[in-house]
């Protein structure tokens, strides 16, 4: 079963990754294919277990002001600011369609 | 023409009451020299993890219980992604699959025909109650077509409450989230003060015929106040209407309420539907809450949340503060609603109730449609009174002796309320408005009245 054009293009939208040529759509194939193995599992009515961090306590900090102050630290890395403020473009810029992008996916 | 039926729901957005975020050390705090409250956690730098804040997970259960919800004993964090600039790490840390509160309700209150005497009490129910991080805050030059990040408040702890659609139209709406602010302030588990976007509202509106299956929806958002809720929700009801009945069709859409031109637009930069890719949080276990039974042994009071503990400390919440009133001072259900909804009102009453002999039901009349109403004409809180609980008690005293006459004591009231620091006292004596016991003295007054007015005397007599 093949990943459909439309998913691969949805992915790029939302992830914005490039799959770049076949060798990396190719790579996506195998990791489903080496995922869906699960299903070969009988899991009816067992909890699904999503962490292995599941049996762990999940420590409880008290309510003090411990950090911040740092504005100069953290706007050292920041290409463009102004006056203490980090500077980002108008709005999202989305991806443009399938149709008006260079992809390798224009191809499939 | 078929009638429509407006379903509305709401999505409510409370920031909690902490001193540090939900995830970090950093301070919670409303304008501050912007980026000087973010940790290295908060700019979603690399290395860095969430640790959850106890006072946060308190203040979620509280709300919970107040709203009548079920506790998860435990709950989930996932992540929900998305790009913008001011979400730093391209993902919001919430709890989509199992949060903190479900399957609540709240009740609030309406008028009918916007007459205070007929009140009528209806039910929202809560589907939710979610711990997750506020956003920081987007600035938008347009000029030099950029946008300014500040992510002071990027990480604070927020409570989103979800209420079913179960509301109609805008005066339930806004009545419903006043009632809940109401509880929030009294709680204390947020001071939900929406000028200060503590509590953010959008609203789920569509509209249908009877028997028929719910309509479109859209969202709205942008909306700063409550009078604006109510504005909002009726102005999107009758829009999809009139769309509706025009032939037109209703867009899944957000749109944005304008306030100067009272409508609903639609929003851009929304790029279609939005996919979150939804994935468990992978930094944090599970969160477990206890109870008094399920309380372990051997356990570090610190690391523990203990619902029925906080159960126990929960205060009168505003409808049991009313029905104690009503029950107390023998005032109207309305009357309480109207001491609760003013910030100070209830305690300014008591204080007057304490400080005369004036009965309750008597001195109600006083707050409500005096004073109150001066407030109101003058834009002033209650803490801004220039009339004390003890100058309004003195009054009253004095009418209620009958030393003054119901007319002499609005007088003395409008004298009391430009601030001049005299009592009711001095007033009464400065404008001789006491009221005259003496029988001669008042036979003498009597006899020169009719003495001046000698012809309507006659025509009087004559019949």
């Amino acid at each position: 079963q093949k990943v459909s054009v439309e998913v691969l293009d949805h992915l790029e939208h939302l992830a914005l990754v490039d799959f770049r040529d076949a060798e990396g759509v190719e790579r996506l194939q195998k990791a489903i294919q080496f995922a869906d193995q699960l299903h070969e599992v009988n899991t009816d009515g067992v909890e699904p277990m999503d962490s292995v961090l599941e049996d762990r306590c999940l420590y409880l900090r008290e309510d003090d002001v411990t950090e911040g102050n740092c504005t100069k630290e953290l706007l050292k890395n920041a290409r463009e600011k102004v006056e203490e403020y980090f500077v980002a473009p108008p709005g999202n810029i989305p991806l443009p369609k399938l149709e008006e992008r260079e992809t390798f996916l224009q191809g499939s | 023409l078929a009638p429509w039926v407006p379903v509305v729901g709401l999505e409510i957005h409370a920031q909690i009451s902490s001193n540090s975020k939900l995830f970090s050390g950093s301070q919670v705090q409303f304008a501050a020299p912007p980026n000087s409250l973010v940790s290295f956690f908060d700019a979603s730098l690399p290395g860095t993890l969430p640790v959850l804040n106890r006072r946060c997970v308190e203040a979620a259960v509280m709300t919970g219980l107040a709203l009548n919800c079920r506790i998860n004993k435990k709950s989930l964090f996932d992540r929900k992604h998305y790009f913008y600039a001011d979400l730093p790490a391209g993902y919001q840390i919430t709890q989509q699959r199992v949060p903190i509160a479900v399957n609540g309700s709240l009740s609030y209150s309406l008028c009918i025909d916007n007459k205070m005497s007929q009140m009528v009490t209806k039910t929202v129910r809560i589907k939710q109650i979610q711990l997750e991080q506020d956003s920081g805050k987007s600035l938008h030059d347009d000029t030099r077509s950029q946008t300014l990040v500040d992510l002071n408040r990027a990480g604070v702890g927020l409570m989103e409450v979800v209420m079913e659609p179960d509301m109609c139209c805008g005066e339930e709406a806004a009545a419903a989230v006043r009632e809940l602010q109401l509880i929030l302030q009294t709680l204390g588990s947020s001071q939900a003060v929406m000028a200060e976007g503590q509590l953010r509202v959008d609203a789920n509106v569509s509209v249908h015929h009877p028997g028929e299956p719910y309509g479109v929806r859209t969202e709205v958002k942008n909306i700063n106040s409550i009078r604006f809720l109510a504005k909002a929700v009726d102005y999107e009801i009758q829009r999809q209407i009139e769309e509706l009945e025009n032939g037109g069709t209703i867009l899944n859409e957000t749109r944005a309420f304008d306030s100067k031109l009272g409508c609903t637009v639609p929003m851009r930069d929304k790029e279609g539907k939005q996919d979150y890719r939804f994935m468990p949080e992978p930094n944090l276990p599970p969160l477990i809450l206890y109870d008094a039974k399920s309380l372990p042994a051997n356990i570090n009071h610190q690391q523990v949340v203990n619902i029925d503990w906080i159960h126990e400390r929960l205060p009168d919440l505003p409808s049991v503060k009313r029905a104690k009133l009503v029950e107390r001072y023998g005032i109207l259900p309305e009357h309480s609603f109207t001491l609760l909804n003013e910030d100070g009102l209830t305690e300014f009453f008591e204080n007057v109730v304490k400080q005369t002999q004036m009965k309750p039901k008597k001195v109600i009349g006083w707050i409500l449609n005096d004073l109150l109403s001066y407030l109101k004409q003058h834009s002033l809180r209650v803490k801004e009174s220039p009339v004390s609980s003890c100058l309004l008690a003195d009054l009253l005293n004095l009418l209620e002796k009958k030393e003054i006459s119901s007319t002499a004591a609005k007088q003395v009231f409008a004298e009391l309320w430009k601030g001049e620091r005299k009592t009711p006292l001095e007033i009464v004596k400065e404008k001789k408005l006491e009221v005259i016991q003496d029988q001669k003295e008042l036979e003498l007054i009597c006899q020169a009245v009719i003495d001046g007015q000698e012809n309507e005397v006659i025509v009087m007599v004559l019949g």
